[in-house]
């Protein structure tokens, strides 16, 4: 649940429509905004400056890559890219908030952290690669991490494709699979009594461990791969969908019958909204079992995808590769974690501010 | 009057068993008839029955034997015909206030060709603008009136309210009572309200039906008959009260609490 904090938390702050009024501008606010919020840029700013000036100390070779265009990049320029990339998008984030009070005081309790991220990449980019003073290969430069994009960018982008891919289409049979099951399970007792047991046993079983099955019963290795997801995913979702169903007020199906529902209506318009919430509970609980579903089969014998590719790093010792790897994940796996969050955000939005924490 | 008869009740009876096994009679022989448009009142302490009777005319629950018909028809389930405005109004917080109110439309499978009632519904409760809320952005005396509107869209014979105004202020009430005369004007549905204020049964009814506990039974029915709109302070009224309050005090031997959820 911790993960879609942020997303209640914003609810929240939204008030109910009575209490709602006209904002006024407050010029010292904005004043004070002017002030704090370049901070957020300074430390990359900071991080830029220091891979510029400091001198290459420790013997690390800085390789010149010539992009087909004719474009010619080395590791330290790129990793500055980066860095300005960051500071753009900051930038037009702090530009944005300016005109609302509630982002202003969003981006601003974000600054200290925004700075102090800056100033952790200056120490890395220093003590990692200026002084090569971390365990090495082990712990590479922000610098050589990114190199890995400049030496097969290309590569990379076809396995997050493949991991992007294969999570999709696990994922999605997994959820509706779930959801399915979920509605049937809850709705109807026998199946209850049946299904429920089952799905309660094999439901602890983390999916992985079916991959001797899924990698011989399968006809390809993404296929396999792809039902190790969705029973992941399965699982969850179906729990938490038959305890929404299930724990409908039976005054909700009343008031509905009183108004003439028959039972289609009180299944798809009572029980299912009311088990939306729930829905949501579980797919975030599926989301996180399917990503470390996806890694760790990609791991143990995909012909591609992030995982493969930590795998085929680690052989060479590329741990800089690694951590690329890692680096795409981490910004993957939150981008589509936003993207579920953005869809329940809206899904639900009946109950903004109606859930406080 | 049998002519004019909307809603029969003759010798009804319902028993519950409790936690502790032990019977309650929560309805014992009660019979009641009910005329199209009257404006009737159910009063009474807490535990008397009063919910168990309109879940019984709601078709909602089946009595233990004893006939209820409409319009000479046995009751045998719920039906639109009988709108049921719940003691917590129960409005569904996942729908806005103009799709709580058009759900009996939709339920009935009528909602292209009465659409434009939900608008309708909307300004008789004097609700515009809110059209969008959600039911926990609007007050509870607004989510009562939506409640209210809803169960009148599927233009019933008879409405049944179940202490519809038992949580709000008194200001807000008596807004409500004013609303509540004013739909049943306008759509000339019969309307049977139980409730635990004596005042709000006098304002409002026709008849006045004082049910006691233990077992449930109807003690005492009182006719209405001084016009609309009735002064809460007039002579009528006051003499009216102290009947009313008399017999309830006659009617239960213990003190009971005012109100239990
Ligand atoms: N579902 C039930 N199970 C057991 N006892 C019930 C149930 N519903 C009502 N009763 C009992 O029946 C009596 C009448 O209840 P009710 O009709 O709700 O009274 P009122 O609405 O007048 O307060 C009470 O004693 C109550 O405890
Ligand atoms: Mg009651």
């Amino acid at each position: 649940m911790g993960r879609f904090t942020s997303v209640k938390t914003q609810a929240a702050s939204v008030p109910p429509l009575q209490t709602q009024g006209p904002r006024l501008p407050n010029p010292y606010a904005n004043a004070k905004f002017l002030i704090k919020a370049p901070f957020a840029l300074v430390g990359f700013l900071i991080a830029i400056l220091a891979n510029r000036l400091f001198p290459q100390i420790a013997d690390v070779a800085v390789t010149d890559y010539e992009f087909p265009s004719g474009f010619i990049l080395n590791m330290n320029e790129a990793y500055e890219l980066v860095l300005l990339g960051l500071i753009l998008l900051y930038l037009i984030a702090g530009v944005y908030s300016w005109f609302d009070p509630d982002r202003r005081a969003k981006y601003l309790n974000r600054v200290p952290f925004r700075f102090a991220m800056g100033l952790a990449l200056t120490a890395w980019d220093i003590l990692g690669t200026k002084l090569l003073m971390l365990p090495q290969p082990f712990f590479p430069g922000p610098a050589r991490i990114i190199e890995s994009f400049l030496m097969e960018g290309d590569y990379i982008l076809q396995n997050t494709l493949y991991s992007l891919r294969l999570f999709a289409v696990g994922f999605f049979v997994g959820v509706v699979v779930g959801v399915g099951t979920g509605i049937l399970i809850g709705w109807f007792a026998r199946v209850y009594y049946w299904v429920f047991p089952v799905l309660k046993l094999t439901g602890v079983i983390p999916a992985v461990a079916w991959m001797p099955f899924a990698l011989t019963l399968f006809p390809t290795p993404f296929s396999a791969a792809s039902f190790l997801i969705v029973i992941c995913a399965w699982f969850p979702v179906a729990f938490a969908t038959a305890r929404g169903i299930t724990s409908t007020p039976k005054s909700h199906f009343e008031v509905a019958r009183t108004l003439g529902a028959k039972t289609s209506y009180l299944v798809f318009h009572v029980a299912i909204p009311h088990a939306i919430p729930n829905i949501f509970t579980g797919i975030s609980t599926a989301n996180g079992f399917a990503f470390t579903t996806l890694v760790m089969a990609e791991m143990m014998g995909q012909p591609g995808g992030l995982g493969y590719y930590i795998n085929a790093s680690k052989v060479w010792s590329a741990y800089y590769k690694v951590f690329a790897s890692i680096l795409v994940m981490a910004i993957l796996f939150s981008l589509i974690m936003w993207a579920i969050g953005a869809v329940q955000g809206r899904v639900l939005r009946w109950q903004k501010g109606l859930i406080h924490e | 009057m049998s002519n004019h008869v909307l809603l029969g009740i003759e010798n009804v009876y319902r028993t519950y068993v409790d936690d502790e096994d032990n019977k309650v009679e929560a309805l014992y022989d009660v019979s009641l008839e009910i005329e199209k448009g009257e404006f009737v009142t159910i009063i009474g302490s807490s535990g008397c029955g009063k919910t168990t009777l309109l879940r019984l005319i709601a078709g909602l629950d089946t009595p233990l034997s004893g006939k209820l018909t409409i319009g000479g028809v046995p009751i045998t389930g719920t039906d639109p015909e009988r709108g049921y405005v719940f003691q917590q109004g129960g409005l569904f917080p996942w729908l806005t206030v103009e799709n709580n109110i058009a759900t009996g439309l939709k339920a009935r499978g009528v909602y292209k060709q009465e659409k434009s009632r939900v608008q309708e519904y909307i300004e008789l409760i004097g609700l515009q603008g809110f059209e969008k809320a959600f039911p926990h952005q609007i007050s509870g005396g607004m989510a009562q009136r939506v409640a209210i509107a809803r169960a009148l869209i599927n233009r019933p014979a008879a409405l049944l309210l179940d202490e519809p105004m038992g949580a709000l202020d008194s200001f807000t009430r008596a807004d409500l009572q004013d609303k509540l005369l004013e739909l049943w004007r306008h759509d000339e549905t019969t309307m049977i309200l139980v409730t635990h204020d004596i005042d709000e049964a006098i304002y409002l009814s026709d008849r006045i039906v004082i049910m006691t506990p233990r077992p449930g039974r109807i003690s005492d029915i009182m006719e209405v008959s001084f016009p609309h709109p009735r002064h809460r302070g007039g002579v009528e009224f006051l003499t009216m009260r102290k009947t009313i309050l008399e017999k309830l005090h006659l009617a239960s031997a213990l003190p009971e609490p005012e109100y239990r959820i």
